[in-house]
């Protein structure tokens, strides 16, 4: 296999960023980048030792100083031989020692390349190879909670209580059609129906956990709305706690999009602070409103700002017009509640279902805001420790089981014979036994043979 | 001193169910064929139950009989009684099962054998083979010193080799019904290489007629009418006699409990491996404690003899200890014990060591079948032996091996099934084995397997022809459903809310209203007035195509998933070269040699990350060949 080679890091400001060399040519490479202080080669060097050097250019000038780390295989992440080499951040020196490892005979790794050959390696299962990609790709403390937790075997669990539950109803089937002479326990199409319901509904939630863990994991986009000069990027900045919009009291200042990510609570927010909505003969001003109406329509969550102190206007209507249209979960924050307000506050209630009362000065306005928005986005009592599903592999063989269950449920109502829904509790079992490796036929066969007292 | 007595194309040691099928498939593919057995009176005995079909075994029979073999043909020639089991659970579980007469079965086998021109039959035991300077197999010899030359050999010892009986505190060395015993083949076989495995199984006792008090007991009648095994059968047939069911109760299980000691399995002298499909009668009442009662069914072993067999109560104990509790059962008070109850232990080869053709791996031209490849059950065996006299056939002449894949049969299932999963205890078909289940119906054998019989030579062409045109009335019939509308009436509505299902207020299509599962073809017929008069195994076919339509559908296309991977080859190769494979998957691949990823898929102990790893070395293995 080629040696590969990548940012280890995330490319921004930082004191210190890491590339990754892996593979069976890491150490030759490395050493026509890195010339260690000692004179010592990287190759003669034990595994899980460093060394301090100079990064050398083409010319043999030196780019920079660092340390690199040696891994011997298959004593590595990757089970490859792999050398790590630190240099002091910084996005250019970074990209450009990267281009001098690549010159040097490595290819660039293609996004989760390591892991995957740690997979190949066999330094990890599947499931564990995904918990791991997910886990560097978490940002928020709670998605790195939920992505051990599926490590260790909660979504496992989970995961068991439903097949085991399939697994009876399989088997049941099977040794009534299989043994139709034994005085097995009749298959009654009631009780069928009763049980494989109750599956559906477990199916459900765990469908669901998939929606709230990748809120978790990713964050939730949201956009912030309402007329210009209302407060929001005073908002945004109280929430972000860094100034990265521009404040003035000058009507129009956030002209374009200006993104933030920033935790409320558990949830991370993915914040873009827009131009307001409102007519305008300002070109460019024009530009930024499409942007934001564009932007809603794809949001998972829109905060839109009112302004107590001035009357309900035009513009506000306009916004809520627009907002009507949409399916997306809006939290209403009306601004400025501790100076003395003109709003018209029952519009505001009769139009928004979920309003929170906030002001500059008030520390609860955040704590209110954070209660509200877990609630809309269908967090409260979320637990992320009790398994979810993580990532979309795990996710499709839900859908196909919780299709299958359905299709069960379907052709008992209809009246179709129990051959027929036998095949979608079959199948509905083996979409979740392929999460955990196992297979259906040989597990529906012991479930016969160990429950009931079937054979002449 | 050996001497050398002719030469045949294919041997065939051991005429039980696969040696018979094995020989005749042999024969009639045109290759000099020559059949050994112990006892020419023991060809296709049935030394348990005097029954063929049932569950899933019933599809095998129709499959044997859709291919060309001739299980089916003897079972309607010879039976007492014919049951459909599990009507009304749907047509993927319909299983045929007859009684038939035990002596009358073995009758017309030897005689369908003994008028098989290319086949002749030998009373001889086969001690051991030969092989030629490139390890084919190339001679057979007997017992008494004959050499003979073969192109290839087919092993069929069923339960025979080195078998020993157990009956209580006592065992001894013998075949079944007091038979003789084979001795010497799997010794020599596992000098050549081959695995041998010890497996046991059991039968229950045969008791007289006279003894038994029938009125306290449940009467079973057969089916009226009849579905016959084979699609050649024509002509009305007729059930001949009835049998009986009976329960055991609390004083009989204490019997048992009473006398565990005198078991020979539960005092550890057995060490064979006994099958969880078919456990003695105390296995049951140590293993599931809690059931009252336990049922068992009381069947006639032929026309002309009394003896009556007592199914679901084979047992190991001492002949005392069965009889005081056959007596504790209601109806057989007085009962009078013919022949007792026993275990057999018996030599048999691991499946794991045979290719999908069932010939061995290690040695070209030696193949086994039936109850010697870990199997049980007549119709299993039966299923095999065919499949080996095909394949050793066309391993002589020269021509494609025949390998029936898992969505073609629940034969091609069964042997799939033995060749890459293996078997730990002896193996008997089970619909939920099938992962094709609504596609591999008993009913539609013929459709799946009559062309492939055909081709092969062993369907003749008036059958060919009979088949060809039942597929064309089929057809004709579905597109007259799919076309012609039905209106609204008032009888066919009141059938239908009848059945809780909504009235009809516009005209339908009579396939939209077949499709519902509350109406049957013929609720229909008489408000179909367009509907010719059809035979029953069309209609019927016609209607499950359309109730079962979205079903079918579906399994067709998980068939073509499956035969995708099918389509991916493995070489055969040392997989400890593959990095990233577990050391588990590594030794379970190394000794199956799978095929292909399909195979390879289904090895217990292969995970799905084991299968990625299969796919993308496979992928790179394919990219560098294309390089060099």
């Amino acid at each position: 296999m080629s040696t590969i080679a990548a940012i280890a890091t995330p490319l921004a400001l930082g004191g210190v960023s890491m590339i990754r060399i892996s593979g069976s040519g890491a150490f030759s490479i490395a050493e026509r980048v890195f010339l260690p202080i000692s004179g010592e080669k990287l190759s003669d060097k034990a595994g899980y030792t460093a060394c301090y050097g100079n990064f050398v250019g083409n010319t043999g000038e030196t780019v920079d100083d660092g340390i690199a780390l040696v891994f011997h295989a298959p004593h590595s992440y990757t089970g490859e031989d792999v050398v790590e080499l630190s240099c002091h951040g910084g996005v250019c020196i970074t990209r450009e020692i990267l281009r001098l490892v690549l010159d040097a005979g490595a290819s660039l790794a293609e996004p989760g390349e390591f892991s995957k050959r740690a997979f190949l390696n066999g330094k990890m299962s599947l499931t564990q190879a995904e918990g791991v990609i997910d886990l560097i790709h978490s940002k928020s403390m709670q998605a790195a909670r939920s992505a051990h937790s599926q490590m260790d075997g909660a979504l496992y669990r989970r995961i068991s209580g439903m097949k085991e539950a399939l697994l009876a109803i399989a088997g049941h089937l099977s040794a009534w059609a299989d043994y139709p002479e034994e005085d097995l326990e009749e298959v009654e199409s009631s009780d069928l129906l009763g049980q494989l319901s109750a599956l559906q509904r477990e199916s459900k939630k765990l469908l669901a956990t998939f929606d709230s863990g990748k809120l978790l994991r990713e964050g939730v986009e949201t956009v912030l709305v309402g007329k210009p000069n209302v407060g929001k990027s005073t908002l945004m900045n109280l929430l972000s706690g860094a100034e990265k919009s521009i404040v003035t009291s000058i009507a129009g200042t956030t002209r374009d999009v200006v993104e933030e990510t920033v935790q409320l609570g558990d949830v991370l927010l993915r914040l873009a602070d827009t131009a307001g909505i409102h007519e305008t003969d300002d070109v460019v001003e024009q530009v930024g409103v499409k942007r934001a109406i564009d932007r809603i329509e794809t949001a998972g969550l829109v905060l839109a700002e009112f302004d107590y102190t001035l009357p309900l206007s035009e513009e506000d209507k306009q916004l809520t017009e627009v907002l009507e249209k949409q399916e997306v979960p809006v939290l209403a924050l009306l601004h400025k509640t501790d100076l003395a307000g003109q709003m018209d506050e029952e519009y505001l209630r009769a139009h928004y279902p979920n309003l929170v009362m906030t002001s500059k000065d008030d520390p609860e306005s955040l704590t209110r805001i954070e209660e509200a928005v877990t609630r809309l986005l269908h967090l409260t009592g979320f637990d992320p420790s009790q398994g979810i599903l993580a990532n979309e592999r795990q996710r499709g063989c839900a859908v196909l089981a919780d299709r299958a269950i359905g299709e069960a449920v379907d052709a008992l109502q209809a009246g179709m014979t129990l051959d027929a829904v036998d095949l979608s509790v079959e199948e509905a079992l083996d979409a979740l036994l392929t999460l955990t490796g196992e297979r259906v036929t040989e597990a529906v066969v012991d479930q016969v043979f160990h429950n009931f007292c079937v054979g002449k | 001193m050996n001497y050398e007595l002719g030469s045949y194309d294919v041997a065939v040691i051991g005429a039980g169910h696969a040696g018979v099928e094995a020989a005749l498939a042999a024969s009639r593919l045109g290759t000099k064929t020559v059949l050994f057995t112990l006892s020419l009176d023991a060809i296709a005995n049935m030394p348990c139950n005097p029954s063929i079909g049932g569950t899933a075994k019933g599809h095998l029979v129709r499959e044997i009989d859709a291919l060309g073999g001739e299980m089916g043909k003897a079972a309607d020639a010879t039976f007492l009684q014919s049951r459909m089991l599990n009507r009304g659970k749907g047509p993927a579980v319909h299983s045929l099962r007859v009684q038939a007469d035990r002596r009358a079965y073995h009758h017309y086998m030897k005689r369908v054998l003994e008028h098989e021109p290319n086949l002749e039959i030998k009373q001889a035991e086969v001690v051991d083979v030969g092989f030629d300077d490139e390890g084919c197999l190339n001679r057979v010899y007997t017992k008494l010193g004959a050499c003979y030359h073969v192109g290839a050999a087919i092993i069929c010892t069923g339960t025979y080799q080195r078998a020993m009986i157990h009956v209580g505190e006592l065992s001894y060395e013998s075949g079944p019904d007091s038979s003789l015993p084979s001795v010497g083949l799997t010794d020599k076989l596992k000098e050549y290489g081959i695995t041998i495995r010890r497996f046991k199984t059991g039968t229950p006792a045969r008791v007289h007629r006279r003894s038994i008090d029938f009125s306290k007991l449940e009467k079973q009648d057969g089916d009226n009418p009849i579905t016959p095994f084979s699609f050649g059968t024509k002509g009305e047939l007729k059930n001949q006699m009835s049998c009986y069911i009976g329960y055991t109760n609390e004083r009989t299980h204490q019997v048992i409990r009473d006398n565990l000691d005198r078991s020979p399995i539960y005092s550890g002298r057995i060490h064979g491996i006994g099958p969880r499909y078919c456990p003695s009668f105390e296995d049951k009442v140590v293993r599931f404690a809690d059931k009252p009662r336990h049922q068992l069914f009381i069947e006639p072993m032929g026309l002309d003899t009394e003896e009556i067999y007592l199914q679901g109560m084979s047992s190991s104990l001492p002949e005392d200890v069965q009889l005081a509790f056959l007596r504790t059962i209601e109806g057989l008070e007085h009962v009078e014990m013919m022949r007792n109850a026993y275990a057999i232990e018996y030599d048999c080869d691991d499946p794991q060591e045979l290719l999908p053709t069932l010939a061995f791996k290690k040695i070209p031209g030696l193949y086994g079948a039936g109850q010697f490849n870990g199997t049980s059950g007549y119709e299993e065996a039966a299923a095999q032996g065919l499949i080996a006299g095909i394949n050793a056939a066309h391993f002589v002449q020269g021509k494609e091996p025949l390998v029936l894949d898992r969505a073609s049969s629940y034969i091609g299932t069964l042997i799939d099934d033995l060749v890459v999963k293996g078997c730990s205890d002896p193996y008997r078909m089970m619909t939920s084995r099938s992962e094709y289940r609504l596609i591999l119906r008993q009913d539609n054998a013929d459709q799946r397997l009559t062309p492939i019989g055909h081709e092969l030579g062993l369907i003749d062409d008036a059958r060919y022809a009979d088949y060809l045109e039942k597929q064309r009335l089929i057809q004709e019939e579905l597109d007259r459903l799919r076309h012609t509308t039905i209106s609204p009436q008032e009888g066919l509505n009141a059938l239908l809310v009848s059945r809780e299902t909504s009235a009809m207020t516009t005209g339908q299509r009579a396939a939209e209203l077949l499709r519902r599962p509350q109406l049957s073809y013929a609720d229909l017929k008489p408000y179909d007035p367009t509907a010719p008069d059809l035979p029953r195994e069309v209609t019927e076919q016609a209607e499950i195509e359309i109730k079962y339509e979205g079903y079918i559908a579906k399994q067709y296309a998980q068939v073509a998933e499956m035969r995708r991977m099918e389509g991916k080859k493995l070489p055969s190769m040392d997989y400890a070269d593959i990095r990233g494979l577990r050391l588990e998957a590594i030794e379970k691949l190394n000794k199956v040699q799978p095929l292909n990823i399909g195979q390879a898929s289904r090895i217990s102990g292969v995970s799905p990350a084991d299968v990625s790893v299969l796919l993308i070395w496979l992928e790179q293995h394919e990219k560098e060949e294309r390089h060099d």
